[in-house]
């Protein structure tokens, strides 16, 4: 038995996603800055903080994105097995949403062709990347991630020795983070992924930003080590927009994956403070 | 002149119109809260290379930028009624390289977000020129201090080209000043633990 969905949805879903997710702060980033406005103690950091939650406001009141850059488009869809996909190729699909959206939201288009030879804007953000997995069932979950080139920009993926263990996973976390410094418009969300291999791992890492900062990760050693991360990272000074400040950022999240016996490749995606993904099932 | 070194946090609130003049740039320090009025242009890599190319060509660039501000910024458009839509600060840091050739063209100040390299700090010093931060990530609020825009320079380049906007007490604080300071390596140290 299969279930048959039309590209015409998913196009719709994409789009609508791609809209919401430029426009509104979600509930959970939302919390999470004012939560940070509560921790913060330095000046300059309190006064970001306020501008940054006030500015998530004006943008859902207004409708203007949250940030000029609306970003490089990422697209997840876990996709069950039993579902059977009519009316085109579900690349395009998610394209023809990603341009829709694009072009009637008056959102900025980010993309270029190539940096090396001609450097043209496509002119309606695509192509976006898909992340599609197959999963049991007839499930058909389709997430939405807008990526801004300043938190992009200052992530890194490398393999380390399997003997330098949790203390050179911190180390890598701490030295990416503090190499960022202000420019991925911190109070950050730090994605680590580690384990699989290294596209693999920049994968996962990507991915946990996809978790809800409510949620606590499941395994308890990962929960402690995401909370040690956050510790160790907000001891580095940096603040909200790097001006100085308790508050560098506002949640650590990790995936991992098994790996080789021989590698421990890891990964570290950072968010800016404006963390846009949103999901919806069809 | 306060030494804001000395005094913490206790920073100036100054306003200020375009074009800037050398005084106007030299009561300046680190972490004094300008608000800024008048006509700036935003600048990115892209439009920042037309025009260092269009100068070794010998062509008129698309503004007389003596005693300007620019804006490293890429708004998102106008949606309907409105005269820009979010518009906050884009990584400075990128557009390093161009800030030697601008400071030449007159150029007094800039506003964009993160640090500068230590090149920049010392051109400031020599030309006499500040860089402001604005809030990173508060494009759309930022907006809301933008009364008219229009693009004057290469229009093929989209979100890259060059505008000319009209600011109303656009809010800005002093990120490296014409002393030589600068805003983060003041302030990390004091939060580090």
């Amino acid at each position: 038995m299969s279930r048959i969905i039309r590209t015409e949805e998913i196009a719709k879903a994409v789009s609508r996603l791609c809209r919401d997710a430029n426009l509104k702060l979600s509930d959970d980033v939302y919390s999470a800055l004012q939560n940070a406005l509560s921790m913060e103690e330095s000046s300059f950091g309190k006064e970001v903080l306020t501008e940054l939650i006030e500015n998530a406001e004006t943008a859902a009141e207004l409708e203007i994105p949250i940030c000029q850059d609306t970003g490089f488009t990422i697209v997840f869809i876990d996709m069950g097995q039993d579902v059977h996909i009519e009316g085109g190729g579900l690349k395009d699909a998610v394209d023809a949403g990603v341009r829709e959206a694009y072009r009637s939201s008056h959102f900025r288009t980010s993309v270029a062709d190539d940096h090396i030879f001609s450097r043209k804007n496509t002119g309606d953000n695509t192509p976006s990347i898909l992340h599609l997995e197959m999963v049991p069932g007839d499930v058909f979950k389709v997430t939405v991630m807008i990526k801004g080139g300043g938190s992009e920009s200052v992530g890194r993926a490398g393999v380390l020795k399997p003997a330098e263990g949790k203390e050179g996973i911190r180390r890598f976390v701490l030295e990416t983070v503090e190499a960022a410094g202000p420019n991925p418009c911190p109070p950050i969300i730090v994605g680590v992924g580690y384990g699989g291999t290294t596209d693999y791992a920049a994968y996962l890492a990507k991915r946990a930003l996809l978790k809800s900062l409510d949620e606590k990760n499941p395994d308890p050693n990962l929960a402690e080590l995401e909370q040690d991360l956050l510790d160790s990272i907000n001891r580095l000074g940096i603040g909200p927009a790097g001006m100085g400040g308790r508050v560098t950022a506002i949640a650590t999240k990790i995936a991992t994956h098994p790996s080789h016996i021989a590698t421990m490749p890891v990964a570290v995606d950072i968010s800016c403070y404006a963390l846009r993904r949103k999901s919806v099932q069809i | 002149m306060i030494d804001n070194r000395e005094q913490g946090t206790g920073n100036k609130y100054i306003e200020l119109t375009t074009p800037l003049v050398d005084k106007d740039v030299e009561q300046l320090r680190v972490g004094d809260r300008v608000l800024l009025s008048g006509i700036v242009y935003t600048a990115r890599d892209a439009s920042q290379r037309h025009i260092v190319e269009d100068l070794e060509a010998g062509k008129e660039l698309p503004a007389d930028l003596k005693g300007q501000v620019l804006y490293y910024t890429g708004p998102s458009p106008a949606g309907p009624g409105r005269v820009i839509g979010s518009a906050g600060p884009t990584t400075s840091a990128r557009m390093d390289v161009y800030v030697r050739t601008m400071l030449e063209l007159g150029v007094k100040g800039f506003i964009g977000k993160g640090r500068r390299s230590m090149d920049v700090r010392d051109d400031l010093k020599t030309y006499k020129a500040v860089y402001f931060l604005a809030t990173a990530g508060a494009g759309a609020l930022l907006s809301q201090h933008i009364t008219a825009a229009k693009v004057i320079g290469y229009p093929e380049l989209g979100p890259e080209a060059v505008y000319e906007l009209q600011l109303d007490r656009f809010p800005l604080i002093v990120g490296d000043d014409t002393y030589g300071d600068d805003m983060f390596e003041r302030e990390w140290p004091r939060w580090k633990r």
